[in-house]
């Protein structure tokens, strides 16, 4: 695809010529799976946000007057309570704000880390290259799952500690990525055009390799948030994540498997949020990198 | 290849070293000692058992001494369970979680590789989007939400399945579901796309203008090529599988390492819960091994030099 679009330019229309973005981006407004996902995903995050300002519930409150009160349309509590009356509608966009976040700061991090160390071996190649790709090799083979786990017993559940536990073990495919892409990039004239000018190192990587990955970073994006939202959802499903009364949805999840026979919403509803978040971010994530490399379709 | 599996098994001997000495320094600087119970022991006591388990000794004697029981496949004792060496528990709980998670795997492949290569063939049909639609499902609902989903469903409304234990095959069933479908999911994604690529191939334009049965073309000159990836995806597969089995075995009560380290984790079982990770380590390296001779009888382009 990339090659039709150069020969257009080159045949001498530029005002019309269509770049590699603006090809993806009808090639993405193509996808109505994708672009279905956007809505829904859309929606949530407003209703994450905005939901529980709304609701006249908060999500702490214990009202023993209405505990195990079944999903009703037709009263205050649309999604029912919980054993100490909590209310459930606001306590799932409660948890959906925690998830969310972590997903979106935890893959910030894993970004950073994962864009400077692959950009850094990519560019240097050589043997700085190889003894940096071999130190991400080995971290490959590490079991991080289970030290995360540690690290939540051993010291305490602290939210910052999640934060940077699940970003510091995530940015190893990002640098493996990041790392390929710059290989082929360093070979561009346009970068040779800016060592020849006289550029540093660090200003070459910085403002002309890093925004050239934006694409890649983009896919890569989509499709780790999922990953970290699960993630942190499996570390509070074990009990190990965020802790009471604040709330995620994997820790809500928990609540509702222990309460599964009495009360099955407590159970469905976070799942169903959970599920559907994912699926949205999957879909979206597929639907870029279709979009930006479509050779599949 | 000999050669090339010596080499591998030397290359693994930093990645198990650095994850051997993650183990003893997360181990020591944690905080609270293995012997700090609700009940202050006399300190006689205490500095009898430390003694007995060299807490006593300066840390880098304590560093060798691991090493050196490690080398020798000795995980040292249980903190947590009198008189039970660390050995031991693998030896109960590892056979348990083999069959379990060799199940699940089996079950990803058996149903995972059909789905994906049918989706292929009947590519932008109707069937390719069921199919595609169920994988994408299948990845999006984690495991953790889909067992007590099960439960809810099979065994707490329906008396279909136990919820829980291990008596028969039936104990099995949704533990197996409920750790392979993720997996099974990944696997039809897979070999979708690398169906549809061998499809395109010139290999298999030739073997098609040759006047072979679509079939043949199919079981024989692309099957084996579309299933690489699907190989190599076998590593990270076992690796999650294993990950997966930590919440499954606590969610149905079955008595495998997973299950092990979750208690000994919360127990501060220190010495079990690094046993058990160091055991990991070496099998994903094992199994990593293995998966990577295995691509390369699949795949005569690959060599091992």
């Amino acid at each position: 695809m990339s090659s039709r679009a150069d020969e257009i330019e080159i045949a001498g229309a530029p005002e019309k010529g269509r770049s590699l973005f603006s090809d993806a981006l009808l090639r993405l407004r193509a996808n109505r799976a994708a672009l279905a996902s956007l809505g829904l995903l859309g929606f949530i995050v407003v209703a994450v946000v905005v939901g529980p300002w709304l609701s006249p519930h908060d999500y702490f409150t214990q009202n023993y007057g209405a505990i195990w009160v079944p999903p009703t349309m037709t009263e205050s509590h649309w999604f029912g309570t919980d054993g100490l009356g909590r209310d459930l509608f606001v306590r799932a966009l409660e948890g959906g704000r925690i998830s969310l976040l972590i997903g979106l700061v935890a893959t910030l991090v894993s970004l950073v880390i994962g864009v400077a160390y692959g950009a850094t071996a990519g560019y240097a190649g050589g043997r700085v290259d190889g003894v940096m790709m071999r130190i991400v090799d080995i971290l490959y083979a590490m079991p991080f799952l289970f030290f995360v786990i540690l690290l939540m017993v051993f010291f305490g559940r602290n939210i910052l500690l999640i934060f940077v536990a699940i970003g510091a073990i995530n940015w190893l495919d990002m640098a493996r990525i990041v790392r390929g892409q710059t290989l082929a990039l360093k070979q561009q004239p346009f970068i040779e055009a800016a060592r020849m000018s006289g550029a540093s190192p660090f200003a070459i990587v910085l403002r002309h390799i890093v925004p050239n990955l934006l694409g890649v970073v983009a896919v890569y994006i989509t499709l780790t948030i999922p990953q970290v939202i699960l993630f942190e959802s499996f570390l509070s499903f074990l009990g190990l994540g965020v802790q009471e009364p604040a709330t995620s949805w994997g820790a809500l999840i928990k609540d509702g498997a222990d309460e599964m026979g009495r009360a099955p919403w407590l159970l469905i509803v976070p799942a169903v949020f959970l599920a559907v978040t994912l699926f949205c971010f999957n879909f979206i994530g597929d639907g870029l990198r279709d979009a930006l490399d479509p050779k599949d379709r | 290849m000999l050669s090339y599996a010596l080499r591998r098994l030397l290359g693994a001997i930093p990645t198990l070293l650095i994850l051997l000495t993650l183990a003893f320094v997360m181990m020591r600087a944690a905080p609270g000692g293995p012997f700090d119970a609700d009940r202050e022991l006399p300190a006689q006591v205490k500095a009898n058992l430390e003694a007995k388990y060299h807490l006593d000794e300066p840390l880098y004697q304590q560093y060798g001494r691991y090493l050196w029981d490690i080398a020798h496949f000795d995980f040292g004792p249980s903190f947590q369970y009198r008189d039970i060496t660390v050995n031991d528990l693998i030896a109960s709980g590892f056979p348990v979680s083999l069959k379990l998670g060799g199940a699940s795997l089996a079950f990803a492949l058996l149903f995972g590789v059909p789905l994906g290569m049918v989706a292929a063939l009947r590519q932008n049909r109707p069937a390719d989007y069921a199919a595609m639609t169920t994988a994408m499902l299948g990845i999006s609902i984690p495991n953790f939400v889909l067992a007590p989903l099960m439960i809810l469903l099979f065994a707490v409304y329906n008396d279909w399945l136990p919820a829980g234990g291990l008596g028969s095959w039936q104990n099995y069933v949704m533990p197996v579901l409920a750790l392979g479908t993720a997996m099974m999911a990944y696997v039809a994604r897979l070999s979708r796309a690398s169906t549809i690529e061998v499809m395109r191939s010139n290999y298999v334009r030739t073997a098609r203008a040759k006047g072979l049965s679509a079939r043949r073309v199919v079981w024989v000159h692309a099957l084996p090529a579309a299933l690489t990836p699907v190989v190599s995806f076998l590593g990270p597969a076992a690796a999650g599988i294993i990950t997966g089995s930590v919440v499954i075995e606590t969610i149905f009560g079955i008595p495998g390492l997973g299950q092990f380290f979750v208690q000994g984790a919360l127990n501060r079982d220190y010495t079990l819960v690094m046993g058990v990770v160091l055991f990991y380590g070496m099998l994903i390296v094992a199994f990593n091994l293995v998966v990577d001779l295995l691509y390369g009888w699949l795949d005569p382009r690959v060599s091992y030099s």
